[in-house]
């Protein structure tokens, strides 16, 4: 058995287990209950492809391939970062209607804790927010 | 003798990079909670593909190339955690609270 025919082997099998991972982690794209969770799992999508275009390096033996995953981490970083910001900027979830408040509704301490915990939260959003943007944008 | 010594190497990088990929995204989809798939995606998922970058850039066998997947490995590692935090603080911030077996909140009481 030759080196390369070791490389090629090993390398054909991260590949399915890539293929594998790349259907699990669209599951939770598809299935994922709340927004910041497709968000999470697309996250780990980028992550794989990067994995997965170093697999084809090493397969192929274009060294080209490094440089796209490179630029692909960038991308996958940029639009993680973007996502978030967006989730910051939709504001707090409508009082319990959100899907996670309705599951922490089911114990009784954080339920009865919750309404004041959540306002205070919600002022110090309003308050804690909105210079951080200013200064952003200044900055930019 | 070489040959085989970096055939093995490389074959065991690709393989235990692509088993944390995939421990990654089963963690994403097994886990409870939005925090718990975070602390699994952003650790399992990071040296996944940072295994398997480092193993093209062993193969290739050149310094450039190598260089390169090592930079790509860099950026990687210093990114991943930053945009695992900030999706973890847009997410608290904007409501999305930790599920009832989780024990303690910090940033709640903030």
């Amino acid at each position: 058995m030759t080196p390369d025919a070791i490389v090629s082997i090993s390398a054909s099998v991260a590949l399915v287990i890539l293929a594998v991972t790349f259907l699990v982690a669209s599951w939770r794209v598809i299935v994922g209950p709340t927004l910041p969770d497709r968000i999470l799992a697309l996250d780990t999508l980028s992550g794989t492809a990067i994995g997965f275009l170093a697999v084809v390096a090493v397969k192929t033996g274009f060294a080209l391939y490094i440089d796209i995953a490179i630029s692909l981490g960038l991308v996958g970083f940029l639009a993680t970062v973007a996502f978030a910001r967006f989730v910051l900027s939709r504001g707090p979830l409508p009082g319990s209607a959100g899907p996670m408040a309705a599951q922490t509704d089911k114990t009784v301490r954080p339920a009865s804790k919750k309404p004041d915990a959540k306002v205070k939260s919600d002022t110090k959003l309003k308050i804690k927010t909105t210079p951080a943007r200013k200064t952003k944008k200044d900055r930019t | 003798m070489m040959d085989y010594v970096i055939a093995i190497v490389v074959s065991v990088l690709l393989l235990s990079g692509a088993l944390f990929a995939l421990v990654a995204a089963l963690g994403i989809v097994r886990l409870p909670d939005l925090y718990t798939r975070m602390h699994a995606a952003s650790k399992a998922g990071t040296v996944g593909s940072g295994l398997l970058l480092f193993a093209a850039g062993i193969e290739s066998g050149e310094i450039a190339v190598f260089a390169r997947s090592l930079a790509g490995f860099v950026f990687f590692i210093l990114t991943a955690p930053v945009a695992a935090h900030l999706l973890a603080r847009a997410a608290h911030k904007t409501g999305y609270r930790l599920l009832p077996p989780s024990v303690r909140d910090d940033l709640l009481e903030r």
